[in-house]
């Protein structure tokens, strides 16, 4: 009846979606601590909690994706909200992928790039963070009418993840930097997986970016 | 008339039915707005339901009613054997409340108009003859099905729009909402107000000048939007909640305009709907009592009064289990949006009714629910639905048409 013509909103879903993501990439934190102190054990474990909630995160998606048919009608284009999607989905597939190669290949930190690439790790986990804040704000934008004041917030939250996002970059070249100036002392395989790693975690950042990206095209419609 | 009572009675039992299942069915989609939105409870909603479909049936029911009863079919023809017309419009109400009852259990959304237009036309075209139907006032019903949605659909697109752009899209929507929101008020009381004043009240035997009108109507909707900036100003800002929902205390003004426009639409729908059972009723009962055919020129008020206490019970039996389902369902009808369809759909219907058109109501909402959306206003709205909702009367009109034929002809053979 008239109740039916209601298709199901992808609005909460796609807030709770990208919870979920953030939830993922935050494991990587304590994950990277355990690796650091050889601690094998805890960082099996929170790389179980890693791929648990990526399954989630994954369950969501097809759950969304299924409720979005093509006979919607909706403010913004379909495609656009499952392109959304997708890269909230990446930023837990490149924390789970970055975890997965760390503990498969029970690797090493050097001392000389440790404290740095935590902090690399946390501002990639900040950026997932931002990129959750101005998601939460689809809400609010649907109502408005992706016009004014909220657009304008979230234009400002926008902004504030491409910051984030570019510290990262930053932090990217440095511990790159190090990295080169050490790898002679270290196993030539062991340094290019260290490359693979800061890689696949700076892409968490650039992931989230891309949520920025999808949520600005929204605003321009 | 021989065996008037036999007739009155039947009518009478058959209106009620009709009447009950509008009650029971038609009024959730009137009020699941306002219940999926939490402007109302569900015993709210039917305390204002009951209220205000009664009163719309009562003052504003007249002119359609007129029109089932006499405007679809040319009574002149039926002069000479008026209990044709009788059977008729027994056959009439009977298909339409199979139809529906059918429909319903299989959750077909039917319009009650729809059943009993297309029930009295084919009753008349094949029972009486084409001739007997007044081709150019059905066209006029037909084509009003499509005209009042994209109605209603315009008016609710303006609405939201202009919700947006003068309150949501600013930076201090809360005070903004404060201030318009009467103003929306003011608008739905005077626009409900006017049109029963202007075309109702000539039924309750009361004639107002239109200068009078328009005086009185401007009255009564300022005193409701004073009332309702009282109970607005009321309302504090619920700083916990806005964390997670910013538009969580906007939307809780707009939750106050939503009861005036709950009460709108359910008054709406009792003006437009009743006449679906009242209308062949009405005509039974002039026919049966005098013995000929179009006898009393207006519907007495009793029969109005019997259709909206069928309304109202058919509302307290089943209508609130169906308008706890269907509010259940609408869950994305914020306040602001929900108010802008229903006060589109509302004031679509009651100058129908005011004009004496039988129209869908649940397709004037559906339209109306659409203009908000083409104002962005809501996030998903299922077009096969839809679809299936605007094609239902292309179904519904042979229906009851055939059904009217089987059940007037059985009627001619058993009843004296």
């Amino acid at each position: 009846m008239l109740a039916n013509i209601f298709g199901t909103s992808p609005v909460r879903p796609l807030e709770k979606h990208v919870g979920v993501a953030y939830q993922c990439t935050r494991q990587l934190y304590p994950f990277f601590e355990a690796v650091l102190a050889d601690d094998w054990v805890k960082a099996a474990a929170h790389r179980d909690i890693i791929d648990s909630l990526e399954h989630k995160a994954d369950d969501l998606k097809k759950e969304i994706r299924q409720k979005l048919p093509k006979s919607l009608f909706m403010p913004v284009p379909r495609e656009d909200l499952l392109e959304l999607l997708l890269v909230q989905d990446k930023m837990a597939n490149r924390t789970k992928d970055v975890s997965g190669l760390v503990l498969g290949r029970q690797m090493k930190i050097p001392d000389a790039i440790a404290e740095d690439f935590l902090l690399f790790v946390q501002r990639n986990i900040d950026a997932a963070k931002q990129a959750r804040k101005s998601v939460r704000e689809l809400n609010e934008l649907f109502t408005t009418g992706f016009r004014g004041a909220e657009a304008l917030l979230v234009e400002s939250l926008v902004e504030e993840l491409d910051r984030i996002e570019t510290e990262t970059d930053g932090l990217q070249a440095v511990l790159r930097g190090n990295l080169f100036k050490v790898e002679d002392t270290l196993g030539p395989v062991d340094v290019i997986f260290l490359y693979r790693v800061i890689e696949l975690t700076g892409e968490i950042a650039d992931m989230a970016e891309r949520v920025g990206r999808r949520l600005e095209l929204l605003l321009s419609h | 008339m021989e065996g008037q009572l036999v007739y009155i009675g039947l009518a009478a039992a058959f209106g009620l039915f009709m009447a009950w299942g509008i009650g029971a069915n038609d009024v959730a989609n009137a009020m699941a707005t306002s219940v999926g939105s939490k402007a109302l409870t569900i015993k709210q909603a039917i305390l204002v339901a009951a209220v205000f479909e009664f009163l719309g049936a009562v003052l504003a029911g007249g002119a359609v009613t007129s029109t089932i009863r006499k405007g679809i079919i040319d009574a002149d023809l039926f002069a000479a054997s008026p209990e044709l017309l009788i059977y008729g419009m027994l056959a009439s109400l009977l298909s339409a409340g199979t139809w529906l009852l059918i429909a319903s259990h299989h959750g077909w959304p039917v319009s009650t108009t729809h059943s009993i237009v297309g029930a009295i036309v084919g009753f008349a075209a094949v029972g009486i003859g084409l001739d007997a139907v007044m081709w150019g006032k059905v066209g006029a019903i037909v084509l009003s099905w499509v005209v009042t949605p994209i109605m209603a659909g315009f008016i609710a697109y303006l609405i939201y729009n202009s919700v947006q752009k003068l309150i949501l899209q600013h930076d201090d929507p809360l005070e903004r909402a404060k201030r318009y929101v009467p103003v929306y008020i003011f608008f739905a009381a005077f626009t409900i107000t006017l049109v029963t004043i202007m075309k109702g009240l000539k039924h309750v035997g009361l004639d107002v000048s239109p200068a009078n009108s328009y005086f009185i109507a401007t009255g009564i909707a300022v005193l409701i939007a004073i009332i309702g900036a009282i109970a607005i100003n009321r309302i504090q800002p619920n700083v916990k909640r806005e964390k997670k929902q910013h538009y969580y205390t906007v939307e809780r003004v707009f939750a106050v305009l939503m009861v005036i426009t709950a009460c709108s639409m359910a008054f709406a729908h009792g003006s437009n709907d009743v006449a679906n059972a009242i209308g062949p009723l009405a005509a039974v009962i002039s026919i049966a009592k005098t013995g000929v055919v179009g006898g009393e020129s207006t519907v007495a008020l009793w029969v109005l009064v019997i259709g909206g206490i069928g309304i109202v019970v058919g509302l307290a039996t089943y209508g609130r289990k169906v308008i706890a389902t269907v509010g259940e369902q609408i869950t994305h009808l914020t306040p602001s949006r929900g108010f802008a369809a229903e006060l589109a759909a509302a004031t679509t219907i009651v100058i129908a009714s005011g004009t004496g058109i039988p129209i869908s109501t649940t397709q004037t909402l559906v339209g109306a629910v659409l203009g908000v959306g083409m104002a962005r206003g809501i996030e998903a709205i299922d077009l096969r639905v839809v679809g299936r909702i605007f094609l239902s009367w292309v179904v519904t009109i042979p229906a009851g048409a055939f059904l009217a034929i089987i059940f007037f002809f059985i009627f001619k053979t058993i009843l004296p």
